[in-house]
């Protein structure tokens, strides 16, 4: 509290220090608001935890494709369910996702043009996954591929890979 | 016959039970029918007086009112939806379809409130553009154009979350790809839209949260604003005119 404050209200009470006396009822006002403030807070961070499910019934993240003998070599194989590409090259294989990275389409693979194509708005992606033209603002990302124990070709969505790993078998 | 109906209606105001509701007799000064509206709950927001030229066609083109006749219609036809509409996978898109194909007069409360929605979208726009256009965001209906611009907002996100509901392919995709504007956002976007989805797609999860968000929560939050809105009319000194109206001349 400035000094010129303290001069325009002269009634007001003043301990030694020069500081401005805190009322009972100030002090309570001052209490209740925080109390209220930190209630408020409370309840939105509560709120916030509620809307955010902790279980989910969504489509597994990891999956298996298969024995990679179903998949031809230079092939482009779509997963419907997963909306993944499986891509199979004279060096190896490799899993491309089919949701475009603008706003979350599930592509097409059109093998007469050799492109995979979004509907919704007309992006353009190799079978690599690299754009060829927009509005998508990056490649279409490749999520590692591992093969499993007894020999099948397994996939985790939630591991994004570099491009240039292929898996050999 | 019409006499007869008059002094029957002047009998009926002179008796209890019309003085227990109304508190006033019969409204025949200006200071009765003054105190009519505003001891009336349903009325009391209203303007106690109007000037004639406010309402003249050209004056508003009436655009408010209809948006609101809309919001009525579409609440009345709403409701009705409701007692076949299931928010839930599988069946909210049977349900559509039954109410297109098999449930009696479906098709006509289905497509009253689809268009009407259309059409609400487009009158609130339009109104807003006329009150623009005219100035009636100056002072003192400064406040009332906050809460016009809001109540735009709250009317586009009831016709995005009215779109969920057929749960067909183009409301699927629409969702999805305006869900995924929102994780556009810098730093919270994947948080928000997480929240507002319940989840990572457009599921089960999603179609319920848009259901309360349509039929309930924004709903009433229209109501509250569409009062204030109202209100603040009455309170601002009535529908704008403008000078030029005073002459008679556009």
């Amino acid at each position: 509290m400035s000094d010129t404050r303290q001069d325009a209200l002269p009634a007001q009470a003043m301990h030694g220090g020069g500081g401005k006396e805190l009322t009972r009822r100030d002090f309570l006002g001052e209490i209740t608001l925080g109390a209220l403030g930190v209630a408020g807070l409370g309840g939105a961070a509560l709120t916030y935890q509620y809307f955010s499910p902790n279980v989910l019934f969504e489509p597994a993240t990891t999956f298996r494709a298969g024995n990679p003998d179903l998949y031809p070599v230079n092939s482009v194989s779509f997963l419907q369910d997963q909306q993944v590409y499986i891509v199979r090259t004279p060096s190896g294989f490799y899993a491309v996702s089919a949701v475009c990275t603008h706003l979350g389409c599930v592509t097409q693979w059109k093998p007469e043009a050799d492109v995979i194509a979004c509907p919704c708005h007309g992006s353009k992606f190799k079978p690599d996954g690299t754009k060829i033209e927009g509005p998508a603002p990056r490649a279409l990302p490749h999520f590692a591929i591992t093969l499993t124990a007894d020999g099948e070709l397994s996939v985790d969505k939630l591991q994004v890979i570099k491009a240039d790993q292929v898996l050999r078998v | 016959m019409a006499t007869s109906f008059i002094t029957l209606l002047e009998n009926l105001r002179e008796t209890r039970v019309w003085k227990s509701i109304f508190w006033r007799g019969p409204a025949l000064t200006n200071r009765t029918r003054s105190l009519a509206v505003f001891g009336n709950l349903f009325l009391h927001w209203l303007p106690v007086k109007v000037r004639e030229k406010s309402l003249r066609v050209r004056a508003a083109y009436y655009l408010g009112s209809l948006s609101f006749l809309l919001f009525l219609i579409l609440v009345i036809t709403g409701v009705l939806l409701m007692f076949y509409y299931h928010p839930a996978a599988p069946n909210a898109y049977r349900d559509m379809k039954d109410l297109r194909f098999v449930v009696s007069n479906g098709v006509f409360l289905r497509n009253m409130h689809r268009i009407g929605a259309h059409l609400m979208v487009l009158l609130v726009f339009w109104h807003m553009f006329h009150v623009f256009y005219r100035g009636g965001y100056k002072p003192p209906h400064e406040f009332n154009w906050v809460v016009g611009v809001i109540l735009l907002m709250v009317t586009l996100f009831l016709s995005y979350t009215g779109y969920l509901l057929p749960w067909d392919q183009l409301a699927f995709w629409a969702v999805t790809v305006g869900t995924n504007i929102i994780s556009a956002m810098p730093l919270i976007g994947s948080k928000v839209r997480f929240v507002a989805l319940g989840g990572n797609i457009v599921g089960e999860n999603a179609l319920l949260r848009f259901y309360v968000l349509h039929v309930v929560i924004l709903p009433l939050l229209a109501f509250l604003l569409i009062g204030v809105h109202f209100w603040r009319v009455q309170k601002d000194g009535g529908l704008t005119v403008r000078s030029k109206d005073d002459d008679g001349k556009n």
